[in-house]
């Protein structure tokens, strides 16, 4: 049974392999600059890579602001978070699976009594509006640096062709190492209190924690999403949604990555507590809000007036609706698992 | 990524030769005209073979170009404008051919004191076709110098359509058959097409070549 509850983890996987890679990959995709198969395994292995090694910092945040500690509790945050990106997605309002979980587990914590670390809410609500800031900022960086380096290397239009492509597969599984490390918390981070599997040492030297053991399954979840689904999303965004360039698309993917990367890593985290420096939260961020942040920041400094608003708009409505939504849909959800499938949703009192 | 590099060096040796083939042609063609003009029949029969020799060369290697550029997805964004460029530019030297077979073929009846006009008419129509040459290299390696290059082209454009007018005046000025004027205002026309064609594909290099700004 137990191993069932994990199904609405792994379906959050698949969904988040098939809409957020192509993020990682639709321009290149689209544009025939990268194979699909190519791009499906690099990303699916860097994905797998990211969660496993560095998927950590993200998860222990959302942890902090509601440790859901019963495998019942789990599958239904996750299911109820997966069910409100599938009806906010069909009510076309750009959706953050990262929001949806965050108001899901606010949800488990009114229903069963735990406390809030509003602080650590605040914290990350703040990450929602700055990741597509900080975005908007790294590519404005990239794109004049590229533009002051392109103007001045002479290049020939062929080999900078060849160089691009090698870019958009080096940036391509950086994207996806950052997407892993960075989003797995929203795929297993609420089983992670509640985790079925044990520590495991193999050949008594690689030590390979039941945390990983996890991570490393809905990484595979989001390898399968990638697979079997994303080839008509990366299509979609290479073709009608973006318009960007093959070199534009570089710039965009790694400004997005990087935006990913310094909310997930805790190398870095580590790097600026001993330089004395303030960190970033480490906090599980929206990529598809990361990537019209970068995409903004470009159009901007290119001097394009005709950016729609309209857009921006109906994300910050997202950002607003997505999880509210996800918190009432858990908290009834979570009154049927608990009342009427007589489930344990909350193992004891959970304390902070 | 080795094999990656290669495909791409040997497209762009391929677009370097047919430049070359178009740098060369107005050359033959150069030389054709001043051996046709000095009445040195078979040098200029030489001449117009070995264009049209290049000529066909040139087709191939474009089909070439044009086939890997498809077959192998490269530059996908650039694809149509560097095919349009590579095809126009085809068409500048097939008028180069063209013309120096049409001399070949008609043998105009030139006017002696007017040779040295038509040479300078055949020298700046060419000069135009090697400038817009290099623009279209400059397209490919040196954005910023592309404007120079065109500018060059469109100056040689009204040198040439300047010279051809005064030589078109000079022979209706005189007391000729209406047919051997005609003749030759005809073919003064068809060196001013070479000129004309280069600035009509300089007028596409400049818009392709904004389109290349990130």
């Amino acid at each position: 049974m137990e191993w069932l509850y994990l199904a609405s983890g792994l379906f959050l996987g698949i969904s988040l392999g098939a809409n957020d890679a192509a993020n990682v990959f639709g321009t290149a995709v689209g544009s025939r600059m990268v194979r699909f198969h190519t791009a499906a395994l690099i990303a699916t292995v860097f994905v797998i890579l990211g969660a496993v090694f560095s998927g950590g910092g993200t998860t222990e945040t959302l942890g902090q602001l509601g440790a859901v500690n019963a495998l019942a509790g789990s599958f239904t945050v996750a299911f109820t978070a997966g069910l409100s990106v599938a009806m906010m997605t069909r009510s076309k309002l750009p959706v953050s699976t990262s929001q949806a979980v965050v108001g899901a587990i606010l949800g488990w914590n009114f229903f069963t009594g735990s406390p809030t670390d509003y602080n650590k809410l605040a914290e990350i609500v703040a990450t929602w509006f700055f990741s597509p800031i900080l975005a908007g900022l790294f590519a404005v960086a990239l794109y004049l640096l590229a533009k002051r380096f392109l103007g001045t290397a002479r290049i020939h239009m062929l080999r900078l062709d060849a160089w691009t492509r090698v870019g958009l597969i080096v940036v391509g599984a950086f994207g996806a190492y950052s997407l892993g490390a960075n989003n797995i918390a929203n795929v297993m981070g609420m089983f992670v209190f509640a985790n079925p599997f044990d520590d495991l040492v193999i050949g008594g030297l690689f030590g390979f924690s039941g945390t990983q053991q996890l991570f490393l399954l809905g990484s595979a979840a989001i390898g399968v999403g990638i697979f079997a689904y994303s080839h008509r999303v990366m299509a979609t965004v290479g073709s009608e949604i973006f318009k960007l360039t093959p070199l534009l698309a570089l710039i965009v993917v790694l400004a997005k990555s990087l935006v990913l990367f310094v909310f997930a890593s805790q190398g870095l985290e580590r790097l600026l507590l001993s330089a004395g420096l303030p960190t970033l939260p480490l906090v599980p961020v929206s990529s598809s809000q990361a990537i019209i942040g970068a995409i903004l920041g470009v159009a901007l400094v290119k001097g394009r007036s005709n950016i729609n608003w309209s857009v921006i708009g109906r994300i910050v409505i997202g950002w607003v609706v997505t999880p509210v939504i996800a918190a009432l849909m858990c908290y009834v959800a979570l009154f049927f698992v608990q009342n009427v499938f007589e489930q344990e949703v909350v193992a004891s009192v959970v304390t902070m | 990524m080795f094999e990656l590099f290669g495909k791409h060096k040997q497209i762009e040796a391929d677009i370097d030769e047919f430049l070359d083939h178009i740098v060369e042609g107005g050359l033959l063609f150069k030389k054709g005209v001043k051996f046709y003009l000095d009445g040195r029949k078979d040098e200029f029969e030489d001449r117009l073979a070995d264009l049209r020799h290049l000529e066909k060369n040139a087709d191939n290697l474009r089909r070439r170009i044009e086939t890997n550029l498809y077959t192998k997805t490269l530059i996908p964004e650039f694809r149509g404008d560097v095919l349009g460029l590579l095809e126009h530019s085809d068409g500048v030297l097939n008028q180069i051919a063209d013309t120096l077979l049409e001399f070949s073929v008609e043998q105009p009846e030139t006017l002696e004191d007017l040779n040295k006009l038509k040479y300078e008419l055949a020298k700046n129509a060419i000069k135009a076709s090697e400038f817009m040459v290099k623009a279209i290299r400059a397209y490919f390696r040196d954005l910023a110098t592309v404007r120079d290059q065109i500018k060059q082209v469109n100056f040689l454009r009204e040198e040439t359509n300047r010279i051809a007018e005064k030589y078109k005046r000079d022979v209706y000025s005189r007391d000729l058959r209406l047919s051997h004027k005609m003749h030759l205002r005809y073919f003064a026309v068809s060196i001013e097409n070479i000129a004309d064609d280069a600035e009509d594909l300089c007028d596409r290099l400049a818009i392709a070549t904004i389109k290349r700004y990130i």
